[in-house]
């Protein structure tokens, strides 16, 4: 979609440490994002939501993070302090989450935790802070502002609060950001009254998404490029577009599966799991 | 078999008081699978709580409940009613009890039915659901997702029910799960003549398990429709294109389109 890469990721792992063994819950994952939305599917447990997190760095206790290469626009994410990811979380890239109920802060107002969002990242006064804010509440298609900018996260309903979550993370201007299941929680027009949102905000501005999801039809008519995940490994990556000529098995299978609303059919092909899919990508070391 | 008219359920008082479900008719034949569909709080699992009597206490239900005959008053059942009539919950996560057994599990409705050959019927079930007997003695938490809503499934089936009420049944489940739990609930339906009444936000799932479906908005149907109509995408009320429309995937122009529905 353009030059030069915002984000490199080459052979990235993830393993947990369990009372049981270790996990391998990324293994082996690569890829580049430019300015485009790529989106990664897969069904539970296939690693997405971790590849996506372990981006920013954000490896639950216990676990461990490796790749061969991890880079943000020339700075190497692997080696960077906590100071230095403090900067580029929220700045450079910030994460959507999947449920606004759970990600604001239930006793600060609105108005107040997208403030906070700027001021940390920018060296400003409270006025402008004030002023970006009710732009942004604006921009992500709140039409009375000024109210909901007081208001507190119980006030508002799902979609609106998962408005609000990507206004906070839009105000720092980010190049780059990772929404994990954004709009899973939502009904279906409002999930896609958020996406057209976040879509033209994303195209205004060229900025990078990596949109996880296990809606396999809903990526592939939002985002223009997949990579499908089993696993922790990605078995296939192909353009949006081309979703429906998608090789392997998994995907195929992935896809048959889904209930048609167009034509009836006695029964659902289901999909039988092959354990060579598990080792079908070479982990070199 | 199932006939519903002049359905009103209201939750709380006073300011806090919610008219959940607003005259709500309708009609479900023997042998049907009939499709209940709408956006979170319109009502929807709220008529198939009505319908087991499972908001005494809770709400005030009033209106015309027939199934199969039988005139059910308010929110009181028979046993008789209960056993016909079974449910399947949307979260097998938080359906089945924690610390029992999936035979303990099973055997429950059957004890309280006071049904004879428990074991076997509970071997029976878990074979029907494709589970073998190993499952009988394990715990919710040592098998899956799907393995669960098997569990969900044929604890519903035990007591040898006629209608089998399904809210979002499959919602929690990977799609490759969810064609597994809809080809054993098909298959079910046929085996044992069963009615089902589905309730889903997935237009997808509803047209490929129901005959007929009733699209809900804020506790009233707005459209009745055959499967046909929903495969051939031409429901007649607005808030129901747009539904569709919505179903369809992420396409940026109809996305400006869309219009509130209050």
């Amino acid at each position: 979609m353009t030059d030069a890469p915002l984000l490199k990721v080459e052979d990235l792992h993830v393993s947990y440490n369990t009372p049981t063994g270790v996990v391998e819950a990324v293994r082996g994952v690569s890829f580049e994002l430019g300015r485009e939305k790529l989106g990664i599917v897969g069904e539970s447990g296939s690693g997405k939501s971790q590849t996506g997190r372990a981006i920013l760095g954000l490896v639950a206790p216990g676990g461990q993070r490796r790749a061969r290469r991890l880079e943000f626009d020339g700075t190497d994410l692997l080696s960077a302090d906590e100071r230095t990811m403090r900067r580029i979380r929220g700045d450079c890239i910030s994460m959507i989450m999947q449920d606004p109920k759970y990600s604001l802060n239930p006793v600060m107002s609105i108005g107040a935790q997208i403030e906070e969002a700027f001021l940390v990242h920018r060296e400003t006064i409270r006025q402008e802070a004030r002023e970006r804010t009710l732009e942004m509440l604006r921009a992500v298609k709140i039409r009375e502002a000024e109210r909901v900018y007081k208001a507190y996260p119980h006030e508002v309903s799902g979609g609106m609060g998962q408005r609000i979550m990507i206004a906070m993370m839009m105000i720092p201007e980010p190049d780059i950001i990772i929404a994990d299941e954004p709009t899973s929680a939502l009904d279906v027009t409002v999930q896609l009254q958020v996406l057209a949102v976040l879509d033209d905000m994303i195209s205004e501005r060229g900025m990078g998404l990596i949109f996880i999801s296990h809606d396999l039809n809903l990526v592939a008519s939002f985002c223009d490029r997949i990579l499908v995940m089993y696993g922790g490994q990605v078995v296939e990556q192909c353009l949006a577009a081309e979703l429906d000529q998608a090789r392997h098995p998994y995907t195929r299978g992935l896809l048959n599966c889904l209930p048609s609303l167009d034509h009836g059919q006695d029964e659902l092909p289901v999909l039988k799991r092959d354990p060579a899919w598990l080792s079908a990508v070479k982990v070199s070391s | 078999m199932i006939e519903i008219n002049h359905l009103d359920v209201v939750f709380g008082h006073g300011h806090k008081l919610f008219h959940a479900v607003r005259d709500l008719a309708l009609k479900i034949e023997r042998g049907q699978s009939y499709g209940l569909v709408g956006e979170s709080g319109s009502g929807k699992t709220t008529v198939l709580r009505a319908l087991a009597g499972l908001l005494a206490g809770v709400a005030r239900v009033s209106g015309e409940m027939q199934v199969a005959g039988e005139s059910l008053q308010g929110q009181n059942r028979s046993r008789e009613f209960r056993r016909r009539v079974q449910m399947v919950f949307q979260d097998p996560y938080g359906s089945l009890h924690p610390r029992h057994t999936v035979d303990t599990i099973l055997s429950e409705p059957a004890r309280v039915h006071r049904l004879d050959r428990i074991e076997d019927r509970v071997v029976q079930a878990l074979e029907e659901v494709g589970l073998d007997a190993s499952f009988r003695f394990r715990y919710p938490h040592q098998i899956s997702g799907g393995q669960r809503q098997r569990v969900s499934v044929a604890r519903a089936l035990i007591t040898d029910p006629e209608i089998v009420l399904l809210d979002e049944p499959t919602s929690a489940l990977d799609v490759s799960v969810q064609a597994e739990v809809l080809n054993l609930l098909m298959r079910l339906k046929r085996d044992h003549g069963l009615t089902y009444v589905l309730v889903s936000h997935n237009l997808a799932v509803v047209a490929h398990m129901c005959e007929a479906l009733s699209v809900m908005q804020n506790g009233s149907v707005v459209e009745t429709m055959n499967v046909k109509q929903l495969r051939d995408h031409t429901p007649t009320t607005p808030y129901t294109r747009q539904l569709l429309t919505a179903s369809l995937g992420y396409d940026r122009q109809a996305i400006d389109a869309f219009e509130e529905f209050a």
